[in-house]
């Protein structure tokens, strides 16, 4: 406890020096609520973001992802990069029908992922590129009020929405409330789909729903999500806190003009895109 | 009175066998899903709900449907309904015991599923549902024998049974509201983000439920000598056309609501439902047969049930209350449920066609249903018999 209380302290410090060019990482896994222990949690405040609320200072964070599109699609293979990592870091099972399928992060075409915008007469950029699409770890997450064990809820202090595996009771209730599609359940056993299994991450069984955590496993460990870091260097994925001003992926944001996916059901994506 | 379901004439036994041996077959079907997973269902990512929650969806008005007969009788003192109140009552056990039995048929780990109550979490429609639904399986129960044993004894039922009988009302009315908003009350969803759904549930629920019971009466006064009386089941009658024509109503509003306003998203599932939703140059439309059929049945059931006939001759009279059920089963049975994950969230389009293993659990579970009426039925005519003969 006071050893990482003494890290945060230490890493806060520098990041105060250093300002904007620290790394994200560093931030995120100084701050005690994303070490293993979650004695010391900040306190759990609501902290509105953007939405036309007024913007207070939050005490808490909101982690949130900006995915720059244009610098994705430039490097060939590089979603696919992305999706395999994070399919290699979580255990996710690799179905040979859509039928069982079960997708954390994947691609599809700007008409499927932004349902909510016209793909008349748009632009080469819309109709050729891909697009990633994963859990949007929303500020009213629509599935953890439908939850009827709180077996997927939000992590206040992170602002990530999380699954808890061994309470979940399959009864598929998040994925009819999900407007983003993000969620998969497990129709069988997966364990035998498994490609290459990491034993730092548990594999799942039948009959649970499962999703992209933000890799709340690897950020305890001080490491970037799989599929951030393997877009490492391209700047086509950033990810931070959203709370924070000065951090990096707020910089982002404020560079460039970014939407998010069905902004009309009120649910307050944290993963934003530049098209 | 439990004595008087081993009593009966071949015809009743042969019954309880036909049943049975539905009910194995389901219970075999289960345990297949259950070694399996819900992968031995026609249900997918993108269809993440079939059959089950669609029958779990229709039970819940039928078991409401039994207050259009508590309501009459208790509260505005309709005594031609005090033969068959019961028979309302019991109906509910049924069809609850049918709701609760096609959820844990859903659940991907049943073996959790006490984590609801273990983890109460109130902001979750679920967690009301299994509250009320449970609430009214109870009161039914509870009002239903003890009315019945009084009746056995031929004394009056005691006093504070009246208070569960008048709480049972709002009961039956918040096990289809809370229903609807399982449904409703999601964002991504256009289909059943709809106000009028509560309302359009509990309008074929006071038909289908009412149907159903006359279908009852009807087959009783054959099997069992048991008559409900004319003037009841007229009575009943012009509760289902209004119900049944509110039910029509409510469904053409959701056309005037998404052809008027012209926004893609209300017309999406209509689309599919009625004509057939194109998409990259495919038509996809499984449900359009099913879905005319609902409307033609149910017009042609109003209008059979509105003929002078059907007051007078049973056949014309079970006739209409068959198809009327089967409709509103193929509205709320099938399309309403299905409908809703068409589109997917991101435009896609997955039709959904059940497994043989899915339909042989659905049987057996509607077999559980029918023979725990049966027993019920058998069980409140025998009364009746022994206190008339």
């Amino acid at each position: 406890m006071d050893k990482a209380r003494r890290t945060f302290l230490k890493i806060a410090g520098a990041s105060v020096v250093a300002g904007m060019a620290a790394p994200a990482v560093m931030k995120l896994t100084a701050t005690p609520a994303l070490a293993s222990s979650e004695g010391h949690a900040a306190p759990a405040a609501h902290a509105p973001v953007g939405g036309g609320h007024a913007e207070e200072t939050p005490t808490v964070m909101r982690l949130g992802m900006v995915i720059d599109t244009r610098k994705l699609n430039a490097k060939e293979g590089l979603i696919d990069e992305a999706i395999a990592a994070c399919i290699a870091a979580h255990n996710i099972p690799q179905f040979p029908d859509k039928k069982s399928e079960i997708k954390w992060i994947w691609k599809a075409p700007f008409e499927n992922v932004f349902t909510d915008h016209s793909v008349r007469l748009g632009s080469k950029k819309i109709t050729d590129n891909d697009f990633p699409v994963l859990c949007n770890h929303c500020d009213e997450p629509p599935c953890c009020k439908a939850c009827p064990t709180q077996a997927t809820f939000k992590v206040e202090a992170t602002g990530i929405v999380a699954m808890d595996f061994h309470r979940c009771i399959g009864c598929r209730f998040c994925m009819a409330a999900c407007p983003y599609g993000a969620r998969s359940f497990n129709w069988q056993d997966p364990r035998p789909y498994v490609k290459s299994y990491n034993p730092d991450f548990p594999t799942r069984m039948k009959g649970v729903v499962e999703k992209c955590n933000f890799c709340g496993e690897r950020l305890a460990l001080g490491q970037e999500p799989a599929c951030v870091e393997a877009c490492k260097g391209t700047g086509a994925i950033t990810f931070g806190d959203l709370n924070d001003p000065k951090s990096e992926i707020r910089a982002v944001l404020d560079k460039d003009f970014t939407i998010q996916r069905r902004p009309t059901t009120g649910t307050n994506p944290s993963v934003f895109y530049i098209v | 009175m439990i004595e008087k379901t081993l009593k009966g004439k071949p015809a009743y036994w042969v019954w309880l066998a036909f049943l049975g041996m539905l009910m194995a077959i389901g219970a075999a079907c289960y345990i297949r899903q259950y070694n399996f997973g819900l992968g031995m269902t026609g249900m997918s990512r993108d269809v993440s709900w079939g059959l089950y929650i669609s029958q779990f969806t229709f039970l819940v008005g039928v078991a409401a449907g039994g207050v259009m007969l508590v309501l009459p009788y208790y509260i505005h003192n309709y005594k031609e309904f005090g033969r068959i109140t019961i028979l309302g009552e019991f109906l509910a056990i049924g069809a609850i015991v049918m709701c609760l039995m096609f959820i844990m048929a859903d659940l991907g780990q049943p073996m959790r599923a006490l984590n609801v109550v273990l983890y109460p979490s109130p902001r979750s429609m679920l967690f009301y549902d299994a509250i009320v639904l449970n609430g009214y399986l109870f009161l039914n129960i509870l009002c239903g024998w003890v009315i019945l044993t009084a009746e056995k004894k031929q004394v009056k039922p005691p006093k504070w049974i009246y208070f569960f009988v008048y709480l049972s009302i709002p009961f039956a009315v918040s096990i289809h509201t809370v229903t609807a908003m399982l449904y409703c009350g999601l964002p991504g969803r256009h289909f059943w983000l709809s106000a009028i759904i509560a309302p359009r549930f509990l309008a074929s629920a006071f038909a289908a439920g009412p149907a159903l019971i006359i279908i009852a009466c009807l087959v009783l006064k054959r099997v069992a000598g048991f008559d409900a009386g004319r003037k009841a089941m007229n009575k009943l009658v012009t509760i289902i056309i209004y119900a049944a024509m509110l039910n029509m109503f409510f469904v053409g509003l959701e056309f005037f609501v998404g052809y008027y306003s012209n926004i893609p998203g209300h017309k999406y599932a209509l689309e599919y439902l009625f004509f057939g939703l194109e998409h990259h140059g495919q038509v996809y439309n499984n449900l359009v047969p099913f879905m005319w059929a609902f409307v033609i049945l149910a017009f042609g059931a109003i209008a059979v049930l509105a003929t002078p006939a059907a007051k007078k001759n049973d056949f014309v009279l079970g006739l209409g209350c068959v198809a009327l059920f089967i409709a509103f089963w193929l509205d709320k049975g099938i399309g309403f449920v299905i409908a809703g994950f068409i589109p997917s969230p991101l435009h896609e389009i997955t039709e959904y066609v059940p497994t043989v293993n899915e339909l042989g659990i659905t049987v057996g579970i509607w077999a559980t249903g029918f023979l725990v009426v049966t027993l019920l039925y058998k069980i409140a005519i025998g009364v009746e018999h022994e206190i008339e003969g």
